[in-house]
């Protein structure tokens, strides 16, 4: 216990701001996914054949690749190799890099969230948007997408989750972030090795649950009554 | 129909439980007379690295020497990987009788095992091209670009002594490698018999320099649990290897080619009484 307790004293603030540095990454990587993940699936829902290939394409391309080689062809490639430079700090270039990725790989997975959502929607509305003469853009704009919405609350949360989880694999872009940390307290402080963990776990349960109750939540009070 | 289901999970237990164990080994008794488990690094050239069925590095080569001096022919060494997270843990449940992994004695790791040695005094060093001239030391890194490995004592070293450094943090040490040989930083630091191993490696030969301008000390022993009774067998058996000039031969023999002498006052090193 006593050296517990001296673990919060030595790296107390440390944990909290590196904690900081994963909600970052998780605000930001959400707005950007969200943006890209939603264009994307107008992609795949739009009249346009080429554009339905490219948001098939970009899907099942980054879906299907482990996010950890994203993040390190992130470092090793667009650092390492051609020298990328979105920020002239240092750190933040890292920083950058991270949520950068974080976004091409989670935008596939709130493409098929949102697309999902789409589902939910009758044919006939979009029939009905159709005939009042609205084109593609208006009718998914004033008719679909606001009910797709409702309907994907539940499966955007998830992938929500997933991302604030996922933001520790920022550690292999060389982000300040809490299981960087981790490795740093376990090599420093084994004695208390398992409560480092059980630490870092009680950190992601804190911000989990929240949101895993509220978009629960949200996907009962918000569903579309039909 | 209900109670035949519940003894069937009962028995499904029963065997992930006897599966779990199984991984231990047949033994379960690590001292058991008949092998010696030894856990080394298993990814770290000119240390401990297994290369197809064959282990060779450093730490392996004194971990030989002393296995033999306790009693324990080549054969009779079973190599377990020891990853730098798990040490403690390893010796803890007695998976292990003896790790050789790069092992810095410290304070706090005594408090969950005991140590015998040190068999090596290592220092944190820097690893530069062959043809940068402009390091020469940590005074010299002012605007450098460094790596070390993410949550290692060479990284946070670097950040709380040297302010001015940019550091970047990876996983392993042949990623940092990768972005020192396309440019992407200037210099890749940690334990200097570390870096040693890496640039004597057949893919790096020629391209990278250790600088040979120590600034930390590392003293590597040998990791045992809390209980064991080896630790005076295992000092003797490394002061016999010092002496007979053995332990030369092994760190020459894993650091060929490198230009590398490690710091000449702290080394060989004298093993410390045990507790």
């Amino acid at each position: 216990m006593q050296g517990y307790l001296s673990l919060w004293d030595e790296y107390g603030g440390q944990m909290v701001s590196a904690f900081w540095g994963n909600l970052q990454l998780t605000f930001w990587a959400a707005i950007g996914s969200l943006v890209l993940g939603t264009i994307l699936a107008l992609m795949r829902i739009s009249p346009v054949p080429s554009f339905r290939a490219f948001g098939t394409s970009y899907v099942n391309i980054f879906r299907n690749t482990p996010l950890t080689i994203i993040m390190a062809f992130g470092v090793l490639v667009l650092f390492g190799v051609f020298q990328v430079q979105f920020s002239s700090d240092f750190n933040l270039n890292f920083f950058q890099i991270a949520i950068l990725g974080l976004t091409i790989y989670h935008s596939a997975f709130v493409c098929e969230a949102i697309r999902s959502g789409v589902n939910t929607v009758p044919l006939g509305q979009a029939e009905a948007a159709r005939a009042i003469g609205l084109s593609f853009m208006p009718a998914a704009r004033l008719v679909i997408l606001p009910q797709a919405f409702r309907g994907a609350i539940a499966p955007l949360g998830n992938v929500l989750i997933a991302l604030i989880k996922n933001t520790t694999v920022a550690v292999a872009g060389s982000v300040a972030e809490i299981s960087g940390l981790m490795k740093t307290m376990l090599e420093f402080r084994a004695d208390v090795g398992i409560l480092i963990f059980l630490t870092i776990a009680v950190f992601f349960v804190i911000v989990v649950i929240p949101v895993g109750l509220l978009t629960t939540y949200l996907s009962k009070k918000l569903a579309v009554a039909r | 129909m209900r109670k035949s289901r519940i003894s069937a999970v009962a028995a499904m237990a029963a065997a992930a439980a006897l599966a779990l164990t199984g991984c231990g080994g047949s033994g379960g008794d690590a001292g058991d007379g008949d092998t010696v488990k030894i856990g080394i690094k298993f990814d770290q050239p000119g240390l401990g690295f297994k290369d197809g069925e064959a282990y060779k590095g450093f730490d392996v080569d004194v971990a030989k020497y002393v296995a033999k001096e306790l009693g324990f022919a080549e054969d009779k060494i079973e190599w377990v990987s020891a990853p730098s997270a798990n040490r403690e843990t390893l010796l803890e449940t007695k998976q292990v009788d003896m790790i050789f992994a790069t092992y810095s004695i410290t304070d706090t790791r005594k408090e969950r095992v005991a140590f015998a040695g040190p068999y090596f005094v290592a220092g944190q060093d820097l690893l530069v091209r062959q043809d940068d001239t402009s390091i020469t030391g940590p005074e010299t890194l002012t605007g450098k670009k460094l790596c070390s490995v993410t949550g290692s004592t060479s990284a946070k070293k670097v950040s709380d002594s040297y302010p001015g450094v940019s550091l970047v943090e990876q996983g392993g040490y042949a990623d940092c490698l990768g972005l020192l040989e396309t440019g992407g930083i200037d210099a890749v630091t940690t334990d200097d018999i570390i870096l040693a191993g890496l640039a004597a490696t057949e893919a790096n030969k020629g391209k990278f320099k250790v600088v040979g301008n120590t600034f930390s000390e590392e003293k590597y022993g040998v990791g045992l649990s809390k209980d064991a009774t080896t630790c005076a067998d295992i000092n003797t058996a490394i002061t016999k290897m010092i002496d007979s000039g053995e332990w030369e031969k092994a760190l020459q023999a894993n650091t060929e080619g490198t230009g590398y002498s490690p710091n000449a006052k702290l080394n060989p090193p004298k093993p410390e009484a045990c507790a």
